[in-house]
């Protein structure tokens, strides 16, 4: 009998060893990429990411654990749109793992199907601010885009191991059926509000408001990347008053108090939105994102009344 | 390609190292890219006062078989933190005094050679031995012919004790020919200690850094060796988005002499308008062997046009 338990114990062992083998290793650079990656990729990849969702994108630090989970990484997958341009290329120069290096065959720029909106017109310089040569790199907040990132990934793992490819087909269509459903549920859930004026701190949330049909008319930021001036301040306030625009979306990731003093001069509500998985609690997949932002903003609509 | 401008302002007294009041003190040009599958280059041309120079230009292969990483070219060498940083990332306008008496000054130990280093993987932290060989001309060494080189190895310890907070530990040492006669040599035993910060929700207003260098030389004269130590302490603070208060503390004996020392405390302001620009100033005492004491003020105007830079860790 114990001969026979641990004879069972030991094949469990090998089968997951097994299995942690042949397990593909894949790295993201942010916690919506993790979540979407494991839609698609399920018990046939291990996933992690560097950023937490909390975090502010732009400003992580190339922390030397990260080089060692890059060294073994079997699969990058990153944003791009050059929102890690400040602290990836240097992990990737140290990771020693000539498949993830830029052009390699295991280096994934989520970005090159999405929909990329705000692409500059004509000549951008510093003095617009800290404006992404290639387009608003936040385009996870649509989630058509979530879709076409799933897409994306699904190709790459099948290239990576054929045999599992009809595995990662299935896997993607059940995502696929289940964002349609809950899209349908967002928008009825926004539908009432089409054309609402909200204001938000930092550029990050065009593919959001885009799809949900919200109107963005200013940001708490006089420019991107550029913090909170007083005259800006008293510019949106006055521009807020006009329109009564009665909705302050910020980032979890930003100090509230500019945002509060707005919101005490206009009577507007600050709603802290997730701006990735991972964000706030509970935020814990790329479904409940969109769950947990559409909420807040449809209760802070109908709180204040907004228009 | 990138420029940075770096204007450094200096007033008070000071007998023992001279300084212009104002100077255009560095304006460096950046070209980095890769050169193909297998390997990355980076140029930085340096354009100062005193001319214009290769201050680092080195190619990386980046997919060595291994775990390995190499470099080769001119570059600062991998001795301790301070010494391989530019001076436009460094926390202050100046170089700690154990640069200057044991490194060679600003420019610190950079030469032309060959670095090769590896991933020591174990589940524990991250670790990394680095080897690297140097023609031997560069800071307090000297070479009277070719097989002088110099040589240095470095160990460095890294681990992240929580998600906002990380320690960073390293043990340098280099040896080469000096210029005290035709076969003296220096040689260098290094250790730095870095303790990290910066609350991952509040990561772009908070961030604290306390990092000391402690170092040791012995160098070969024709009286024998002489054995100095020279060390820095410093803590940065950024207590706004935009400003950042530091300090430091330097002691350093003079590597041919060690009953001569350097000391004194400097305490460093600075401001971010935006991620590209950045004014500083500081304020610094200094005790100098000869029994100088100086005052002085120095404030810097950094800035950075062109392609956005990595920020080193």
């Amino acid at each position: 009998m114990k001969i026979r338990t641990l004879g069972a114990a030991f094949v469990a062992v090998l089968l997951a060893s097994a299995n942690a083998f042949a397990a593909i290793k894949v790295v993201t650079t942010t916690e919506d990429l993790e979540s979407i990656a494991r839609e698609v990729g399920g018990d046939k990849i291990s996933v992690e990411s560097l950023a937490k969702g909390y975090q502010d994108p732009h400003f992580v630090e190339a922390k030397p654990s990260f080089i060692l989970k890059l060294h073994s990484a079997d699969l990058l997958i990153l944003v791009g749109r050059e929102l890690e341009i400040g602290w990836l290329p240097p992990l990737i120069n140290q990771a020693r793992n000539d498949r993830i290096q830029p052009n390699g065959d295991r280096y994934l720029d989520a970005s090159q199907t999405a929909k990329i909106l705000e692409i500059p017109n004509g000549q951008i310089t510093r003095a617009m601010g800290d404006v992404h040569p290639s387009g608003n790199p936040h385009y996870w907040l649509g989630p058509d885009n979530g879709r076409r990132i799933a897409q994306l990934i699904q190709k790459k793992l099948s290239e990576i191991s054929p045999p599992d490819a009809a595995y990662f087909a299935q896997r993607y269509a059940d995502f696929d059926r289940r964002l349609a459903e809950a899209e349908k549920r967002w928008q009825a859930a926004m539908a009432p509000y089409k054309g609402v004026k909200v204001v938000t701190y930092h550029r990050s949330w065009p593919n959001f408001t885009e799809a949900f049909g919200l109107d963005v008319i200013g940001y708490v930021e006089p420019k991107p990347g550029i913090p909170p001036s007083p005259s800006h301040t008293l510019e949106l306030i006055q521009e807020m008053k006009r329109q009564q625009v009665k909705v302050i979306m910020i980032e979890p990731y930003f100090d509230r108090k500019t945002p509060d003093a707005i919101a005490r001069e206009t009577g507007a509500q600050v709603i802290v939105l997730a701006p990735s998985v991972g964000g706030e609690k509970g935020v814990t997949d790329y479904f409940k994102l969109f769950d947990y932002d559409v909420n807040l903003v449809v209760s802070a609509i109908k709180q204040t009344g907004a228009k | 390609m990138a420029v940075i401008g770096n204007f450094i302002g200096t007033t008070g007294e000071n007998t023992i190292e001279s300084a212009p009041s104002l100077e255009m003190h560095e304006a460096e040009v950046t070209f980095q890219a890769v050169v193909d599958p297998y390997a990355r280059a980076d140029v930085f041309l340096s354009a100062s006062p005193d001319g214009l120079e290769i201050e680092e230009g080195f190619l990386t292969l980046t997919s060595l078989p291994g775990g390995l990483l190499a470099k080769v070219g001119k570059m600062k060498e991998q001795f301790g933190k301070a010494n391989t940083m530019h001076a436009h990332t460094l926390p202050w306008v100046d170089v700690p005094i154990v640069m200057k008496n044991f490194l060679g000054g600003e420019e610190g130990l950079n030469d032309s050679g060959v670095s090769v280093s590896k991933l020591l993987l174990n589940p524990l932290f991250f670790l990394e031995a680095t080897g690297e060989v140097y023609e031997g001309t560069s800071g307090p060494f000297q070479t009277h012919e070719r097989n002088d080189v110099s040589w240095l190895g470095r160990l460095r310890g890294y681990r992240d004790i929580t998600e906002s907070t990380n320690l960073d530990v390293g043990f340098s040492f280099t040896r080469g020919h000096n210029d005290a006669g035709l076969d003296t040599t220096t040689r260098l035993f290094g250790v730095d200690a870095t303790f990290r910060y910066r609350p991952l929700r509040r990561a772009i207003y908070r961030r604290f850094m306390g990092r000391t260098e402690l170092m040791w030389s012995r160098r070969g004269q024709d009286i024998g060796d002489v054995s100095a130590f020279g060390m820095y302490a410093s803590a940065d603070y950024q207590f706004a988005r935009r400003w950042f208060a530091g300090v430091r503390f330097d002691h350093s004996d003079r590597a041919y002499d060690a009953n001569l020392v350097d000391q004194g405390p400097s305490f460093i302001l600075t401001y971010w308008p935006s991620e590209f620009s950045q004014i500083r100033g500081q304020y610094r005492h200094t005790k100098y062997a000869e029994g100088v004491t100086s005052n002085e003020a120095l404030f810097q105007f950094l800035f950075s046009i062109g392609a956005h830079g990595a920020h080193v860790f």
